[in-house]
């Protein structure tokens, strides 16, 4: 069991199970949908400012996925709670990988990224930040 | 080749031994390689027919006069003959190699649908279809105005021909296309039901026999239709050809497809005139080497008989569906046994499918997990993607065995 314990470790199947921060945002200051065109996920993310129109006062995300993608997100979640829009905009995928923690194939790895690249998305919509490299799942002229 | 003479069953676990992938082990358990309908694995007789054709014959084909280019250019011809008898169709002229059967019904979209579809015009197709059946019809009816209409599915995965009055009432059908088999839920589509009605309505029928022709028998002359196309890589064969058959006198009138070196007749500065059939459908060099194993993974599947191989899939479709019906929370898509070919679509209990493929993968099992290119359809049964086993003449009843367990340990992890 070695193996699926190190790919669906608990905290994993944790935040699977019990996803922090899933729901919605009525009237999200930020909002995007994200895919993965692989797979046909999909997540949603809604973002609520604090008064300072900066700070991430609430994050919130609904939509269906795999363990990896629907964790992954859930973690983000917690992880840019208070952080500023700008920063989390250039947030380095690395700092998430960290915290799932476990090793992912390319294919995975997709998964693992939807919510954070939907959560850029949504904050280059609001605010003008700079838009996630690798659009995956998302149809640039759409955002234009 | 393990076959035994004078009757229909084959002895998958003989055949294996042809098959040098099963040598091996996938995170220290046997290899249960379940996703055929995506690619099949290769017989070492296909892929030393490519080796003594790059080491005896290789040359370019048709333009040079030595005795290479010859032995290369027969090779070819022998090839493309070879497909032309699996397919009975009645003239070799009317195969044309392709990369693979996307693009066989690309060049039918465009070359024929480019001058054949107008506004008001439609197009047929089902919600079964494969991406490849469906984007290249979608693109062209939208590039020439004509319009899709969609035959239904009904509860069991199957046509519901019922449309098809609906349909003919709107009038102007102009093509009528579908797959013989469902590549997701195995699905055996009545095709000379269809090709009749699409010929009442003075339609061209186009089938995507891409998952069929690796498992049974493709008679495109008792089919009645007008163009098939095939994969090599799902039928033993390599990646990288594939082939259109299509009526010589559709062929004949139809624009090139892709333009440039060897599908010429002759080229002036202000004017060029196209080769005869099949030349005028193949620009460029061909993919010799590639044919050449296509031609041998068929006499392959032959020696084997495809009786053989679709009765072997039958029984383990059967015994699959029963196995797995035994599983708690699990979901079974499509019709009954005796209606589908060697696949299985499934959830289980609201486990994610690439979950389900991960921990399979972790025993040794692999499968498809996602919309298998029919995002249509996944809509249609209301989800975002299923997992997938399919079968072939080397699948052994073990390895669906090792499915069922590898099952367990799924629902195990996300008890």
């Amino acid at each position: 069991m070695s193996e699926f314990d190190q790919m669906y470790r608990e905290v994993i199947l944790d935040h699977y199970k019990n996803p922090r921060g899933h729901g919605v945002i009525e009237n999200a200051d930020a909002e995007a949908e994200g895919q993965n065109p692989l797979c046909g996920d999909e997540v949603s993310i809604y973002v609520a400012f604090a008064d300072d129109g900066e700070t991430i006062d609430e994050v919130k995300f609904s939509g269906r996925g795999c363990a990896i993608s629907q964790a992954a997100t859930s973690m983000l979640t917690e992880m840019v709670q208070g952080r500023k829009a700008g920063e989390v905009a250039t947030l380095d995928k690395d700092e998430l990988l960290e915290e799932i923690g476990i090793p992912l194939t390319p294919v995975r790895l997709k998964c693992a990224m939807l919510g954070l690249t939907t959560l850029k998305v949504a904050l280059h919509k609001a605010k003008g930040t700079p838009l996630p490299e690798g659009l995956a799942g998302f149809d640039e002229l759409e955002l234009n | 080749m393990a076959v035994t003479a004078g009757t229909r069953k084959l002895d998958a676990r003989a055949l294996r031994a042809d098959f040098p992938i099963f040598e091996q082990e996938i995170h220290g358990k046997p290899l249960a390689f379940l996703d055929s309908a995506a690619s099949s694995q290769k017989p070492r007789q296909m892929m030393e027919a490519m080796t003594d054709f790059y080491s005896t014959s290789y040359a370019n084909v048709h333009r040079g006069v030595y005795v290479l280019a010859e032995r290369a250019t027969a090779a070819l011809e022998l090839a493309r003959e070879k497909v032309r008898a699996l397919l009975n169709a009645p003239d070799v002229r009317e195969i044309v190699f392709v990369r693979n059967a996307t693009e066989a019904i690309n060049l039918v979209a465009y070359s024929w649908g480019m001058n054949n579809l107008g506004p008001g015009d439609v197009v047929v197709v089902t919600e079964l279809e494969h991406h490849s059946n469906f984007v290249p019809w979608q693109y062209v009816a939208g590039r020439t105005g004509a319009s899709l209409a969609m035959i239904r599915l009904d509860e069991h995965g199957e046509l519901d021909l019922s449309s098809l009055d609906t349909i003919a009432a709107q009038g102007n059908v102009k093509a009528v296309t579908t797959n013989q088999v469902s590549n997701s839920l195995g699905t055996i589509n009545p095709i000379e039901k269809l090709v009749a009605w699409a010929h009442a309505q003075g339609a061209i029928f186009v089938v995507d026999a891409a998952q069929s022709a690796p498992h049974m028998t493709v008679d495109v002359q008792a089919l009645g239709a007008d163009f098939v196309a095939i994969s090599g890589h799902k039928m033993c064969g390599p990646s990288g050809v594939g082939a259109l058959w299509g009526r010589a006198e559709l062929l004949q009138k139809m624009e090139p497809f892709l333009t440039g070196g060897h599908m010429i007749s002759s080229v002036r500065l202000d004017r060029t005139t196209w080769g005869e059939l099949p030349h005028k459908f193949e620009a460029g060099t061909a993919p010799m080497a590639e044919a050449v194993g296509f031609g041998a993974a068929i006499d392959y599947l032959n020696a084997v008989g495809f009786d053989a191989i679709h009765a072997h899939e039958q029984e383990l479709t059967t015994y699959a569906l029963g196995r797995m019906a035994e599983i708690p929370g699990m979901t079974l898509y499509g019709p009954p046994a005796e209606r589908r070919a060697g696949i299985v679509s499934f959830n289980v209990d609201g486990i994610h499918p690439h979950d389900v493929a991960q921990i399979l993968d972790m025993s040794g099992v692999a499968i498809r997990a996602g919309h298998h290119c029919c995002q249509p359809l996944m809509q249609k049964l209301g989800v975002a993607a299923t997992n997938r086993a399919s079968f072939y003449l080397y699948t052994v009843p073990e390895e669906i065995d090792q499915l069922v367990e590898g099952l367990a340990t799924v629902r195990k992890v996300f008890a």
